[in-house]
């Protein structure tokens, strides 16, 4: 056995090799998908029922319990003005609402969030949004490093351009960049989309699952088991339809976009148990 | 996890003591140990500006005739000087244990540092014609009221709250560094630098003096080490991002630059807001409204990034 190589030594012991190659060129969906940015059990409010908080003299604990405490008195469109760039505002917010910041966010801000439409007018800081779950969050300027980490679904925009590690472990939903993109971004993306109008720093999507990344400028580097794949018609329609509904759409239209899925060629993606792995190493 | 700021006010002074004061407090919950200010003011050209310890805080809680001690430590500076043949020109006690001299000399100001520092106690914080360097325990509120800071008018300031990690809660440990035995050089480092006994050892045999076993104190020695080979800082601060390993951000001041250099991972926060006459940049958002509370465009410095500005 000895003299064997890793595949022989397989396929005598009656496993098999096969890799997984491509598995996710070539994903079909509806360019016209359903958003479901929001709940059917989400909590009825009135949009129309506006409020302005003016958050200069508070803490972040102030302004999220009034958040709560004015959406109790059953306001559906909250205002904060002056925040300063505080941390952790607006965040674990589980119903319908829209939420308007006038100013900046520091870290955190609407983390753990599952159907608010939130606009800032400013720029946020490091980890913008993590664990998002649904809803729509549109940042006006730039945003920091781990924009996105790890959301599940929902439309996370930044009309400016991000920090690294954007997207970092994203699970599904759609993160949108006008500008450019730091280093790692997309790593070890596991389901959702990516799309980024200017450059990518270096190792984009390294050691992604899932997923697609579509890059508008130039990419630095691609990162570990990150593949190029042919840019479909569906991919266009879908970007045209996304980028326009947030006035990102480039002039000269979507086709120098570059797609990058995962490769699938690293040791997870073989179809050896653990247990045979050990029989063969 | 520490937190670093630096601010720049081009072509005038300002009250950098109280911004840098505002932009750390802003910082504090990024680490309450300690606080550290450099803060450049206008070149007093021919005069040397001293900030120089001779006890620990802890110390003089201690007791053990300490306060003795420390009368005898001042009067081996002095005596030193004088054998220099520096000039005590003004003295000023900011706290028991910690002084600033400003003193005429025309003569070799690293042998004399060094011979300084060779008293039982005694560390010069700084020596320079328009750097004065100021850390000490607690927040930036409490440093900046005992030292003074609040009226201080200069061009450019760097800061520092520290979370202590890898070494300990003193003054020894905190930051800003002053870059012996260059004059006016000063450094503050968020981060951990995990090749630091290597390369500590790689400058201890080329003759470096460290005075703590605080990981950033190697920045401070790396770049007197590169302007002692005549590198630029900017070329400096490049080299760093290849030699110096582990995650970090770090600030250094001149009496006429400030630059930024952010590591290969990009692991470590910095936030930047520059306009035609001032330059904010400061590990968060939060730090920079201190002093700008008005709304701004600000960036995010990517991976390896290395920017310097002229003041």
């Amino acid at each position: 056995m000895a003299g064997l190589s890793h595949e022989e030594r397989a396929r005598d012991m009656g496993l098999t090799t096969e890799q997984l190659t491509g598995r996710t060129q070539q994903v079909f969906f509806e360019p016209e998908e359903a958003e479901n940015f929001t709940y059917p059990w989400a909590p009825e409010v009135d949009f129309n029922k506006r409020t302005e908080v003016d958050a200069d003299a508070m803490t972040t604990t102030e302004v999220n319990s009034k958040i709560r405490a004015l959406m109790k008195e059953g306001h559906g469109s909250i205002v904060i003005r002056n925040p300063r760039g505080m941390h952790g505002l607006g965040v674990g917010i589980l119903s319908r609402l829209n939420l308007i910041f006038e100013g900046s966010l520091g870290y955190f801000a609407v983390g753990l969030i599952d159907g608010p439409n939130v606009r800032i007018s400013g720029r946020v800081g490091w980890s913008c949004a993590e664990n998002m779950m649904a809803g729509t969050v549109l940042i006006e300027k730039n945003a920091g490093s781990t924009f996105g980490a790890a959301i599940r679904g929902g439309d996370l925009v930044c009309r400016g351009s991000v920090g690294s590690r954007t997207g970092i472990d994203m699970k599904g939903g759609t993160i949108i960049v006008g500008g450019d993109t730091g280093m790692l971004s997309g790593f070890m993306m596991q389901r959702g989309r990516m799309v980024v109008c200017g450059n990518a720093g270096k190792d984009l999507g390294d050691s992604m699952y899932d997923g697609t990344i579509y890059i508008g400028g130039e990419i630095k580097s691609l990162g570990v088991d990150a593949v190029p794949a042919e840019l479909t018609d569906l991919d266009r329609a879908w970007l045209t339809r996304k980028l326009t509904l947030y006035g990102l759409l480039p002039e000269q239209g979507v086709d120098r976009f570059q797609k990058i899925v995962a490769g699938k060629q690293l040791w997870n993606y073989d179809n050896l148990e653990p247990l045979e792995k050990k029989l063969i190493l | 996890m520490c937190g670093i700021a630096g601010l720049i006010h081009r072509g005038r002074s300002s009250n950098v003591g109280a911004e840098m004061t505002a932009m750390l407090l802003a910082l504090k919950h990024r680490g309450p140990d300690s606080t550290g200010f450099a803060v450049y003011g206008e070149p007093s050209e021919g005069d040397y500006i001293m900030r120089i310890k001779v006890a620990e805080q802890e110390e003089m809680a201690k007791g053990h005739g300490i306060e003795a001690q420390v009368e005898e430590r001042i009067g081996a500076v002095e005596a030193c000087l004088a054998e220099h043949g520096a000039t005590v020109k003004a003295k000023e006690h900011a706290t028991a244990y910690a002084l600033r001299y400003i003193i005429g000399h025309d003569g070799d100001t690293e042998d004399m540092a060094r011979r300084i520092e060779e008293i039982e106690g005694a560390e010069i914080l700084s020596l320079g014609n328009a750097l004065e360097l100021i850390k000490d325990l607690g927040d930036a509120t409490v440093v900046s009221e005992q030292y003074g800071l609040g009226v201080f008018q200069g061009t450019h300031a760097i800061g520092h709250t520290r979370m202590a990690t890898e070494s300990d809660v003193d003054i020894r440990s905190a930051h800003p560094y002053w870059a012996f035995p260059y004059n006016d050089v000063a450094i503050v480092h968020n981060g951990q630098i995990t090749n630091y006994w290597t390369m500590r050892r790689v400058m201890e045999r080329r003759g470096h003096r460290f005075l703590s076993d605080c990981d950033s104190e190697l920045l401070a020695v790396y770049t007197a080490d590169n302007l002692a080979g005549g590198v630029s800082l900017e070329e400096s601060m490049r080299r760093s991002i290849g030699e110096i390993d582990g995650v970090f951000t770090y600030l250094v001041a001149t009496r006429d630059q400030l630059g930024m250099a952010k590591d290969s991972m990009a692991a470590k926060p910095m936030v930047l807001y520059e306009s035609e006459d001032l330059i904010a940049l400061a590990s968060e958002e939060v730090s920079i409204r201190a002093i700008l509370p008005q709304e701004i465009d600000t960036t995010d410095p990517y991976d390896a990034e290395v920017r310097v500005w002229q003041v």
